[in-house]
């Protein structure tokens, strides 16, 4: 701190945003520097909610560590989930039941869709409107209430597991997404009346923030933070695992850069959600939710990675086995640690107001950036 | 109609029959201040709890109802809350300033209340330059708010005080400019002659559209003196936590919070006074039969009634709009809304000049 303080030049002040601050949305530490209202650096600390995930993963078996991992991006704890039942079924060389790979998709795209109201809704309180955080949980809310009444819990699911999923679908869920699906549609209009149409947000967003192409394939930027760029980079087209090979559905792509393109990828994004989910929830095939597989599993030697596209971007699991029951070595590569590198190049010269509205469009998680 | 004034006089000739001249206007005087600070403290409980009511009315949600009725016990409560809580002042604060500060937004706030007219014949003080009186004192508010902010010795605290300051002074030229218009149009000063000028109708219906226009200008420019969003800057709470409080707790913090929602009363109160006719009930022209029948509603739920709709007005934007940023702001006075409001100000005149108003 104090050679930062020796650093700076005539007229600068140096704030710290965090890591007890409402905008940060958890406890990261930003230090600023500005003059005026004028940012000059923004640098981000990390550490305040270090649970080091990736060593208690160590001591878990391939079985116990995927709920742990649901702690990291409690949005897209399904997602979260999904990798690294896949990384561990490419080295089990096990066969998923397709009903199985359907109702993950389902739960993953659901998710989705909870986790962009979320942050649909905090984007909005970023810039200092309540009442969208509230509409935006009305719908959330009952992707809530579907989740409790089939993975039995609201938040951290823990609903994959490898082999498939833990337990059927309840009977209820395929009417009760049609309702949200239904719901959600009567009510996306009003998403655009209330935010995206306002003319104060619009002014608020476009041209601020921008992040080129370039630099965002340079920070490792990924998910919607680089598709507003330009940057091509959905893992369910580009690499796609489980069904998303064989659903329809596109890539959305925005190229102004700025946080009005951020945030148009994601509403976008949700409207794909609903689409995917539109395709699956009449066909869910009949047969096994979960494939036969050992009590205690134990991987072959070798690395295997898996990467899958959560709410935030890619997230990759690498694990390391020795052949034993537990992993040698785990590493999740978060999104939003990239994404949250490139902050900095896109608050320079903007004013103070625009870095939270830039931070609301990265969409951080903090216990995702931190583990 | 009944009124005040045959309580006040009555109380008067008492007054004046019991003691000297000197002890019933000392009397008169407390009389007068504590029914402000009465005013003050109930304006300010009815007013939180009104907020919280229409934020959860527009949030899809209940809103406080769980103390008393309805939750109506809800603000009594808090207040009580933050009566016993410890008034902390930051170590490193200018403590003279820091404690003075809450003190003069609420005496600026207190001050204001004296020239409106509440009801028929019940006004604290009929002065004569009523209009310019309102628009001076509160630009004092804007002392308090620095003087808070720099005292606070918090980076958060000044930023939010020298937004507040670019703000106020700024937002002030067009609310002065939208109540100078109908200043011109009733050609004066004084509250009650232009409540009594718009004994025929209120001057936005019968002051064209100058006069709308300068309604708009008048409730934009006032959301952004009161601090209040979409303008709400100077305590932008996902940027500077609170701004200029944020090293207030306890009763200092309630007084601040006061006296903003009572400075939303009085811009409010102004106006309806300036633009829907303040305690003049709905008129049209010379249908006297009409006149009469409205005259039924007694004048201060007229007052009321108006105040709180405008009052409304301003929530409802609150909870709507997203902040503006900083330069935008300034933009949109300096850009916009002052040569808007300055050409406003001369078709106003001309309407005044011909008598092209009703």
């Amino acid at each position: 701190m104090i050679e930062e303080i020796g650093r700076t030049t005539e007229g600068d002040i140096i704030i710290n945003v965090g890591p007890q601050h409402p905008a940060t949305h958890g406890v990261l530490h930003l230090v600023i520097t500005i003059n005026g209202e004028t940012i000059k650096k923004v640098e981000p600390h990390l550490g305040f909610i270090h649970r080091s995930i990736e060593k208690m993963c160590e001591s878990l078996s391939y079985r116990q560590f995927i709920y742990v991992t649901s702690r990291m991006d409690y949005l897209s704890s399904h997602i979260n989930n999904h990798a690294c039942a896949l990384c561990v079924e490419r080295g089990l060389q096990v066969e998923i039941p397709v009903r199985a790979r359907v109702i993950r998709v389902l739960m993953d795209e659901l998710t989705r869709i909870a986790s962009h109201e979320l942050w649909w809704g905090a984007m909005a309180m970023d810039l200092g409107a309540f009442t969208p955080f509230f509409h935006a949980f009305r719908e959330r809310e009952s992707i809530n209430d579907i989740m409790e009444e089939t993975c039995g819990a609201r938040l951290t699911m823990n609903y994959i597991v490898p082999g498939g999923v833990m337990q059927d679908i309840h009977p209820n869920f395929q009417k009760r997404v049609k309702n949200f699906i239904s719901l959600y549609k009567s009510k996306v209009g009003e998403y655009s009346e209330l935010v995206t149409g306002n003319i104060i947000f619009q002014n608020r967003m476009k041209n601020v923030g921008y992040l080129s192409p370039e630099d965002a394939i340079s920070y490792g930027c990924t998910g919607p933070t680089a598709r507003g760029s330009g940057v091509s980079c959905d893992i369910r087209k580009l690499y796609p695992y489980e069904i998303y090979d064989r659903l329809e559905f596109d890539e959305i792509l925005e190229t102004e850069g700025d946080s009005f393109a951020r945030y148009m990828v994601r509403i976008r994004e949700m409207n794909q959600s609903i689409r995917i989910i539109e395709q699956l929830i009449d066909n869910i095939p009949e047969g096994d939710f979960q494939a036969k597989t050992k009590a205690v599993l134990k991987l072959p030697k070798g690395e295997f990675y898996q990467r899958v596209e959560t709410a935030r971007g890619e997230f990759g699991v690498y694990i390391v086995s020795e052949g034993g029951t537990t992993p040698y070595r785990i590493k999740f590569r978060s999104p939003g640690f990239s994404n949250l590198s490139a902050l900095d190049l896109m608050a320079r010269g903007g004013k103070l107001g625009d870095l939270v509205a830039m931070m609301g469009t990265l969409d951080l998680v903090i216990p995702d950036i931190d583990r | 109609m009944w009124s005040f004034s045959n309580i006040s006089q009555f109380i008067d000739n008492w007054l004046r029959a019991t003691f000297n001249p000197t002890w019933t206007m000392v009397i008169e005087m407390v009389i007068a201040g504590v029914g402000v600070i009465s005013l003050f403290a109930l304006l300010g409980l009815v007013l939180v709890l009104m907020e919280r009511r229409v934020a959860a009315w527009i949030q899809i949600r209940l809103g406080p109802n769980r103390v008393g009725p309805g939750g109506m016990f809800q603000s009594l409560a808090d207040t009580v809350k933050l009566l016993v809580k410890e008034g902390m002042t930051p170590i490193g604060a200018d403590r003279f300033l820091f404690n003075l500060a809450p003190l003069i937004a609420t005496m600026v706030a207190m001050l204001l209340i004296a020239p409106i007219a509440f009801a028929k014949n019940f006004q604290l003080w009929d002065l004569n330059i009523g209009v310019l009186y309102v628009s001076a004192v509160s630009s004092v508010m804007v002392v308090s708010i620095l003087m808070a902010g720099w005292a606070s010795n918090n980076k958060y605290s000044l930023m939010g005080a020298m937004r507040s300051g670019a703000q106020i002074v700024s937002y002030e030229l067009s609310a002065g400019l939208s109540i100078l218009a109908i200043v011109v149009l009733s050609g004066s000063l004084n509250l009650n002659d232009i409540i009594m000028s718009q004994a025929d109708g209120w001057w936005i219906f019968k002051g064209h559209i100058p006069v709308i226009i300068a309604f708009v200008i008048f409730i934009i420019a006032v959301t952004a003196e009161t601090n209040r969003a979409p303008f709400d800057l100077a305590e932008a709470e996902s940027e500077l936590t609170a701004g200029f409080h944020t090293e207030y707790s306890g009763m200092k913090f309630a007084l601040f919070f006061l006296a903003e929602y009572i400075n939303v009363f009085i811009v409010c109160a102004i106006g309806a006074t300036l633009f829907l006719g303040g305690w003049m009930p709905f008129h049209i022209g010379h249908w006297q039969g009409f006149n009469h029948v409205m005259d039924y509603i007694p004048s201060s739920i007229w007052f009321f009634g108006k105040t709180f709709f405008m009052i409304f007005l301003i929530m409802w934007f609150r909870w709507t709009f997203p902040r503006l940023r900083i330069d935008q702001l300034l933009n949109l006075e300096w850009r916009y809304l002052l040569p808007i409001s300055m050409f406003n100000i001369l078709l106003v005149t001309l309407i005044a000049i011909f008598g092209w108003h009703f």
